[in-house]
């Protein structure tokens, strides 16, 4: 895993040292000094990871702390504590314990939202991965003109993903935009494309998979390249065919970058807020609303619903936590050092 | 990928027939038409005159004019949330970059007690909703009088760049080998002079590009920036936009031109450092 993208690594062996030694954190065993040895030892280190450490715990940790508490009460913006002008109002919340999960946990509309945020992802990422692949195969043979493809075929990367979802809101566009445009110079009816749950979702997919594929295509291609040729060539003398060559060459070859970016991939799109956000607004009705955009529905809405919100911000991290230890396990078990 | 069919003579890795190339050639075509489409499109819109997005007709060229571009200039505040967009931006690459490559140098180079505790912190923040810190954010934003600051919005864009950042850098340093500290601290060089003097210098390709992540993360973020950012000159760029196209007013022409003004700087520093960027977010994932 350490040489996976073909750099020298110096600290290979240390890393195996430290991951052999299991203790947690124990960096050299045999050294079991005092404190005052611990500290001389390790403060430099300490130093330059307590900036970050600091920054989280007052940015992520308080308010992940904070919002497990929410999540236990009743807030909302009407019982949350404010201060207008020189008034002061206290809050008025009270501690409900796991009222808000039994309330969403058996209402249907966590598990409809959970499904279709599954499928979302599941759709994107598959999607992303499959056609992410398929061009990177295609653009590492000989090929003329391969740079030119590889710019064009990068650029929906290069565009910030809020101008994206404004652009393809656009081409949407039931009256003016131009995919109904195409669809009526064709002769063929047009489609309310954002109208209707159906095509919202197969709308919001496919944008995600135009702004997508790119990373995907990239990431292959390097891990493509970094294959040795020696490898192809031996498989070839030996007589693999195309379909071989790529089933026992290609495939192990790229199976640490893939697994990578399939973790990232999962998460990112999981948490795809903007796209959803801007394009349909999870709409119509909440038809296309993924876990997250509901979740800050929730909060930022009508009558803000905090404690209800964090409920589900916990239910969701919950999930990609779970997901992300059981991913772990599974490459572990393939032998994979991580 | 080109028909390969297996005949009896078994075809080599680079050899293909004369349709397999053309089908080769078509596919990637049809391909690079779909992704480049939109973007076209857009920027033919915008160079349209003032109502010519409203045209129901499939129309590429209609007199071309700047008049949107003169109106998104001249008469929105499009301006003003360029400003801040460039100012959080900056503010959040220049801090977040310092943090990641100091916190990235540590974790790469030493074992230390709680290692593996931040190890796990980086990757378990950057799998953060948005959902779950936002409203506490929100309110300590609130609470500290940060809202519609700028500084309320830097700080809270630290909670979504530093991690990954951190964690690219460390995919980083790990590559440069070690030898390097150490002939640095033969040379009497305490740890943090090594790192300042000799490491960081070698870390310019990666700085550029966690700098260029983190600030592409800040341009970028709608969720924080819709809801801490409201006064109308506070806006950011992502949230600003959102106004020309309300849920009872949409101006498309003012959009698509503060779009390919958004896009067209960032498009061109984004394929600058691709290479990079790729090298750079896979190493760093990879090497937990």
């Amino acid at each position: 895993m350490a040489t996976s993208t073909g750099r020298v690594t110096g600290t290979t062996r240390d890393r195996a040292a430290g991951a052999a030694d299991g203790a947690r954190g124990r960096g050299r065993p045999g050294q079991p000094g005092p404190f005052r040895r611990a500290v001389s030892q390790y403060w430099y280190a300490w130093a330059m990871v307590a900036p970050v450490v600091v920054v989280t715990a007052a940015l992520v940790g308080w308010p992940l702390v904070r919002g497990v508490y929410l999540s236990l009460t009743d807030a909302t913006e009407a019982t949350m504590g404010r201060t207008i002008g020189v008034n002061v109002i206290p809050s008025t919340y009270e501690f409900t314990g796991l009222d808000n999960y039994v309330d969403i946990l058996t209402g249907g509309l966590f598990w409809e939202k959970l499904t279709w945020t599954v499928l979302w992802t599941v759709a994107c990422v598959a999607l992303h991965y499959g056609l992410g692949l398929g061009l990177a195969l295609m653009l590492n043979r000989r090929l003329r003109f391969r740079s030119a493809y590889r710019l064009m075929l990068v650029l929906p990367w290069a565009i910030p993903p809020f101008v994206a979802a404004f652009i393809w809101r656009y081409l949407y566009n039931s009256d003016f935009g131009v995919i109904n445009a195409m669809l009526r110079s064709a002769g063929l009816g047009t489609v309310g494309w954002l109208d209707d749950p159906t095509t919202a979702k197969i709308a919001v997919i496919a944008v995600n998979v135009w702004i997508g594929v790119p990373f995907m295509m990239l990431a292959m291609l390097g891990g493509l390249q970094s294959i040795p040729r020696e490898l192809y060539e031996a498989a070839e003398v030996d007589g693999a065919t195309p379909w071989q060559r790529f089933r026992f060459v290609t495939v192990p070859g790229l199976r640490t970058v893939s697994s990578t970016v399939l973790l990232l991939g999962t998460i990112w799109t999981f948490n795809m807020f903007p796209l959803i956000f801007l394009i349909t607004g999870g709409g119509p009705g909440s038809s296309t609303e993924i876990l997250v955009t509901y979740a800050y529905r929730e909060a930022f809405t009508g009558i803000r619903n905090y404690s209800g919100s964090a409920a589900w911000g916990v239910l969701i991290l919950l999930l990609l936590v779970v997901m992300a230890v059981v991913y772990r396990r599974a490459l572990r078990k393939q032998g994979e050092v991580w | 990928m080109s028909a390969v069919t297996t005949r009896r003579r078994v075809r080599g890795r680079d050899e293909r027939s004369l349709a397999g190339s053309l089908l080769l050639h078509g596919t990637l075509i049809v391909a690079s038409l779909i992704s480049l489409f939109p973007i076209v499109w857009l920027v033919l819109t915008s160079l349209k005159p003032r109502d010519g997005w409203l045209s129901t007709e499939l129309k590429f060229f209609d007199g071309a004019s700047l008049d949107n571009y003169t109106r998104v200039l001249t008469e929105t505040q499009f301006p003003s949330w360029l400003l801040n967009s460039v100012i959080i931006a900056g503010l959040t690459t220049v801090i977040g970059v310092f943090l990641a490559s100091t916190t990235g140098y540590a974790i790469s180079r030493f074992r230390f007690p709680g290692y593996r505790g931040i190890m796990w912190m980086l990757l378990v923040t950057q799998m953060f909703p948005v959902a779950i810190l936002i409203v506490p954010l929100y309110n300590l934003m609130a609470g500290l009088g940060l809202l519609n600051q700028i500084p309320g919005l830097v700080i809270a864009y630290m909670t979504v760049a530093v991690p990954f950042c951190a964690w690219m850098m460390k995919g980083y340093f790990d590559s440069i080998p070690r030898e390097i500290d150490q002939a640095g601290m033969i040379d009497g060089l305490s740890p943090f002079g090594t790192f300042w003097r000799v490491i960081l210098p070698l870390a310019r390709p990666s700085l550029a590009v966690t700098a260029f992540y983190s600030f592409m993360t800040a341009w970028g973020e709608v969720a924080y920036a819709t809801v801490f950012m409201t006064g109308d000159d506070t806006r950011t760029l992502a949230a600003g936009l959102q106004q020309f196209v309300g849920q009872y007013w949409a101006d498309w022409g003012l959009l698509t031109a503060a779009a390919v003004l958004i896009a067209v700087p960032a498009a061109v520093v984004f394929l600058l450092v691709q290479r990079n960027l790729v090298a750079g977010l896979t190493a760093g994932a990879t090497k937990l």
